[in-house]
């Protein structure tokens, strides 16, 4: 291992290919019991009576007067019930959770169960918000009275299902006063300190271990903590292994989703640049609030993107509908927002006259421009070289100009964007204030005690090449095994980019700490927290300063064609340039390019969820489509270094990145093609019948 | 009613079970073979694959009575073949694995893909992968790794 970067076999695939990892529902315990939630049919309703039925032997009901402690789940917002008390909010709420030794006695319980409500009227739109928030840059107010020109756009995005193909699970067991609660997981603090607010118990009685995780991108992060609240009221009662694994239609129904938005935008154009932004995002947040606020607050944050606007006047709300709850999903708030600046600057420079490529590139960020939060982007920007690389990889301006022909059906799009590396705002340094722990053994090898989850990612591979670079020792002297809350310290959850940047940075330094006083044959632990850069100033109620220590950039060109009787995209190409400091494993990185960009161009015109009265459409995976092989197309991806200080050997984000940029790419592409503007998203055959009707009559 | 006898990973097993239970069940929790992973239990997304009589099969779709006399193999039982050996090398050289919840079933994709077509073009692999969901990788990872597996494994298949 000369270079960090030179691709290693990742460290557990062999078990995942041979079919021994062990996920959560290959755990078979002896005298396991299964479990099942009693959901709520209506959108909104007051619970009037609860009939329980005489319950076979070994058969038990627990409730929302079975919760010793507190009865919410603990996030942000502390809104949402482990259990309904009164009334219901969304359509699949729970209820009720029934135990029974064996499935078909528990299906039997469940159908059984009558709880009789008095149906009230939901809310479906956006009325009442539970999260507001807004900041300034510059003087917009002045730019607007000055403007030559004001142009104004609404776009629309819609939900996104995580559609992890391993639906979420847990499996709790009870031992000499403990709750074990093992699970598909992103987050095994998230999980433990909920379970300590709902169970009001001590920290020694509560215990969580992550089991491999089949695939989360956000959609383990929040939500596995009310299965598990749930669930660990059941065990410490029973005190008997309970297994809960959701089939997909109820993993489906019931969890969090990417938020629904509508973005409006207005821009003051003068002397042929956009001087300023006005623009107000909307946000569906479902029934409880949870994340919203947070994925609110990446959405606004993302509102110039690789662009440098000098006056902002942004705001948004979090609304609350009787919907399913949304939450985090891979890019969180980011992708809403980048697909509506993405498209507004391409409309701009149309709507101008401009060559919309010119146009955007006049607007782009360089080094040392103020961000949208009057931030300052200190690290190197190469997005020029970025830009250069990916058009001449895809030919663009030779299609651009080819496609621009009538009757072509052919179409190339172009997004350029960034992804904030970490927590928002001080979120690293005031709420998660990260630890980590290098644990040395007599036989020299060196354990990592993180509470990081590899998810498929390959956290377990890359951290352990850090650790092991740092320490010039073999690989297989550095162990890392799943996260267990008993063994390892609060690192923080798996999310927001923040693992190979700020977990990894730490253990880095931990390394280094233990080489410095490396004792051969002594067993010993080292630690290290996380500390802020002095120099990041964050003003959480104005929004103002650095709102991330790093930006990770990124360019996406995608190539459609578009039948055109049935109005069928076929995606042709992806072309993409990233920049994530440095890739501690290229090949890893190279994964995270292409699953990220299929997910983020399918978001742009291919996963259709949609909800009927609060009822989702969209129930499972046949009526929920995903790309399949045939579906996605030859990619070409390149990752250029451009190395940050404070990340291990350079690293910034490179999780989300590749998913942000891909639905407005896709959806320029679809607009040659097509010749019509699209704003909202996705843009299915259906809409993209509909667009061309409209303007044809 | 009749016992239900088939061809489990090369051993004959006989089970007294309900003929109607899915396949995929009396693997995971009969059999204790969790290599077979459940991900929608309807037929859309392969991770439950097995090979019957050397055809790729969604277990959760098949009626256990439907293996009567047949031959069934579990990813448990491939992977100690020499076939699997090279694709596994060509999966971990290509990056194809990522969550490995998908890996059991897609590597049995492969494999009865080789077995019908053992120098498959780009579209024959990619019709032939279509059956297995894959939500992390983007699948031309994988793609790679069935053209590498074709190349290093001639006369394998």
């Amino acid at each position: 291992m000369k270079n960090i970067s030179d691709s290693i076999p990742k460290v557990d695939a062999h078990e995942k290919l041979s079919g021994s990892a062990k996920y959560v529902s290959d755990y078979m315990l002896e005298d396991m019991h299964y479990a099942k939630t009693v959901r709520s049919p209506h959108a909104k309703a007051k619970i009037k009576a609860i009939h329980i039925p005489t319950l076979k032997p070994g058969v038990h009901v627990f409730g929302a007067k079975d919760i010793p402690a507190k009865n919410h789940v603990n996030m942000i917002f502390d809104d949402w019930p482990v259990f309904a008390e009164e009334t219901v909010n969304h359509v699949g709420e729970p209820v009720l959770l029934v135990v029974a030794p064996d499935r078909k006695l528990l299906k039997e319980t469940v159908d059984a169960i009558q709880v009789e409500y008095d149906p009230l009227t939901p809310e479906f739109s956006l009325k009442a918000f539970a999260v507001h928030k807004a900041f300034k840059k510059g003087d917009a107010e002045k730019a607007f009275s000055e403007a030559d020109e004001i142009i104004e756009e609404t776009y629309e995005t819609g939900y996104q299902e995580q559609a992890y193909i391993e639906p979420q699970g847990f499996i709790g067991t009870y031992e000499d006063g403990k709750t074990t609660l093992i699970g598909s997981i992103q987050c095994p603090y998230y999980v433990k300190n909920a379970l300590l607010v709902t169970l009001g118990c001590a920290e020694n009685e509560v215990q969580v271990i992550q089991a491999e995780v089949g695939g989360a991108f956000g959609g383990k992060e929040e939500f596995p903590s009310l299965m598990a609240c749930q669930l660990a009221i059941a065990v410490r009662t029973l005190k008997k292994p309970i297994k809960m694994i959701y089939e997909r239609e109820e993993d489906m129904a019931v969890t969090t989703k990417r938020h629904p938005s509508k973005t409006r935008m207005r821009a003051a154009i003068k002397d042929g640049r956009v001087q300023a932004i006005e623009a107000h995002v909307s946000l569906d947040a479902g029934a409880y609030t949870g994340l919203s606020g947070v994925v609110l607050s990446r959405a606004m944050l993302a509102v110039s993107s690789a662009y440098t606007i000098p006056n902002l006047d942004v705001s948004g709300h979090a609304y609350i509908t009787n919907t399913v709850p949304n939450g985090a999903f891979r890019g969180f708030g980011a992708p809403q927002m980048i697909f509506a600046i993405e498209m507004f600057m391409h409309h701009i420079g149309k709507a101008l006259g401009d060559d919309p490529y010119h146009f955007r590139r006049k607007h782009l960020v360089k080094q040392g421009d103020l961000t949208a939060t009057a931030g300052i982007y200190r690290d190197p920007i190469l997005m020029d070289k970025m830009i250069d690389k990916a058009t001449a990889m895809a030919d663009y301006h030779k299609k651009v100009h080819a496609y621009n022909a009538p009757d072509v059906y052919r179409g190339i799009g172009m997004s350029w964007f960034l992804h904030g590396c970490g927590f928002t705002g001080s979120g690293e340094a005031e709420h998660i204030k990260s630890k980590v722990r290098l644990r040395k053994d007599e036989a020299n090898r060196v354990h990592i005690l993180v509470a990081a989850v590899d998810m498929g990612q390959g956290a377990k591979t890359t951290l352990r090449k850090v650790v092991a670079h740092v320490l010039k020792l073999p690989l297989d002297q550095v162990i890392f095994d799943n996260p267990d809350t008993d063994r390892v310290p609060d690192s923080g959850p798996t999310v927001a980019s923040r693992t190979a940047m700020i977990v990894g940075g730490l253990l880095a330094r931990a390394a280094e700490k233990l080489k410095t006083s490396w004792e051969d044959g002594v067993a010993y632990t080292v630690e290290e927290q996380y500390k802020q850069p002095d120099y990041i100033k964050w003003d959480e109620d104005t929004m103002q300063g650095d709102a991330y220590p790093a930006y990770s950039w990124g360019v996406n060109i995608v190539e459609v064609a578009v039948d055109p009787v049935t109005y069928q995209v076929d995606v042709i190409g992806i072309w993409s340039v990233y920049d994530v400091g440095k890739a501690l494993d290229e090949r890893i990185i190279m994964g995270q390019a292409d699953g990220g960009q299929a997910q983020g161009v399918a978001y742009g015109y291919l996963e259709v969820m949609a909800h009927k009265q609060g009822v989702l459409q969209h129930k499972n995976m046949t009526d929920y489509i995903i790309p399949t092989s045939v579906d996605m197309a030859p990619t070409e991806n390149v990752v250029i270094d451009n190395p940050y200080a404070f990340g291990p050997y350079g690293a910034k984000g490179a999780g989300e990145l590749s998913l942000v940029g891909g639905a407005p790419a896709v959806a320029q592409a679809i607009e040659q093609a097509i010749g019509k503007k699209i704003c909202k998203i996705p843009a299915t055959p259906e809409h993209i019948e509909e667009l061309m009707r409209r303007e044809s009559h | 009613m009749k016992a239900i006898e088939f061809t489990l990973n090369d051993e004959l097993v006989t089970v007294d079970l309900q003929p109607h239970m899915r396949l995929l069940d009396v693997l995971r929790e009969h059999f204790l073979l969790t290599g077979p992973k459940e991900g929608c239990g309807e037929g859309e997304c392969g991770a439950c694959a097995v090979l019957l009589d050397g055809h790729i099969v969604n277990s959760c779709l098949l009626p256990l009575a439907n293996v009567h006399k047949r031959h069934v193999t579990t990813i448990e039982h491939f992977s100690r073949s020499k076939r699997y050996q090279v694709i596994e090398e060509a999966m971990i050289y290509e990056g194809g694995v990522q969550c490995g919840i998908c890996t059991p079933g897609m590597v049995i994709a492969i494999e009865s893909l080789l077995n019908k077509d053992p120098n498959p073009s780009d579209a024959a692999i990619r019709i032939g992968l279509s059956g297995n969901l894959c939500r992390c990788t983007g699948y031309n990872m994988i793609v790679k790794a069935v053209k590498r597996a074709a190349s290093k494994g001639e006369g394998l298949w």
